[in-house]
């Protein structure tokens, strides 16, 4: 069972990320990512992070993708690209054999380390078990970085206003 | 059947991670890019979930809650900035914004 939960999750999780990569229409794409956010937010509900695929489908599939869609929209960059134009010709098949090259990689030295991994006690599932864990430790352990975090926010929205905002000889114009 | 194991998480992070390392070298609309950017970062998020629970240590999610409030952050300023190149010149492109001309 857990099984086929996997194997299921993990082809909306690539078809997704494909889907990313090869769409012409960045609405496509955008389409294609919220696929795979679901897809990982189903993984994280099989690893028992339940509070984490809550938000993964609140923040992530939800606020961010829309903030994507939204741009798209606002700025009719809509319209297909054509993906056949290519400046730099080698470009392609050197961006492929580094990607490549980066699974490889990383799938060997996982595969290898498979075993040296060794195997804590397993984390309380039952019930609300996870997001008391989540909140003891965040509130505990990381209370510093956690108002830090809140301090980035409000940096990046106030940047965000600033840079984004006609300056007054525009609006004039 | 046998169970899913943190290997077969840990591999599939990588060939996601991969893809979008491939997608962010390939595509060269600025919009594409960024979400090739949040490829890679939600195969950082499955790894350290998975390795969260094989270790039994909430830290791992701990991380990954930070990671998204980052991510949060970077799309918000990325496309702020895009916003304000594509005001000036409509239809950029990664290529077109070698030169650092206003």
């Amino acid at each position: 069972m857990q099984m086929i939960v996997f194997v299921l999750a993990s082809l909306m999780v690539l078809t997704g990320a494909v889907s990313v990569i090869v769409m012409k229409n960045p609405v496509h794409a955008a389409l294609g990512l919220v696929l795979t956010l679901f897809g990982v937010a189903v993984h994280f509900v099989s690893l028992d992070a339940h509070f984490l695929a809550a938000v993964q489908v609140i923040v992530y599939a939800g606020a961010i993708v829309v903030l994507f869609l939204f741009v798209i929209m606002l700025l009719g960059v809509d319209k297909s690209e054509d993906l056949s134009i290519e400046p730099f010709p080698i470009q392609r098949p050197l961006a492929i054999v580094v990607g490549g090259g980066i699974i490889g990689l990383l799938v060997a030295a996982i595969v290898r380390a498979r075993d040296t991994i060794s195997e804590g006690t397993p984390l309380e599932s039952g019930g609300d078990e996870n997001i008391k864990a989540l909140a003891r430790n965040l509130y505990g352990d990381h209370v510093f970085a956690f108002e830090l975090t809140s301090i980035l926010l409000i940096v990046a929205v106030a940047g965000t206003v600033l840079m984004t905002r006609k300056s007054k000889k525009e609006v004039g114009k | 059947m046998a169970e899913p194991t943190t290997t077969y998480y840990m591999i599939l992070a990588a060939v996601l991670f991969g893809i979008g390392a491939t997608g962010l070298l390939v595509r060269r609309n600025p919009l594409i890019m960024f979400m090739c950017v949040e490829l890679m970062l939600n195969a950082v998020n499955l790894t350290f979930v998975a390795l969260s629970n094989r270790f039994g240590n909430i830290d791992g999610q701990t991380a990954v809650f930070f990671v998204m409030v980052v991510a949060a952050a970077e799309v918000v300023v990325g496309l702020g900035i895009v916003i304000s190149i594509l005001r000036r010149r409509p239809g950029a492109t990664a290529d077109d914004l070698a030169e650092l001309k206003g």
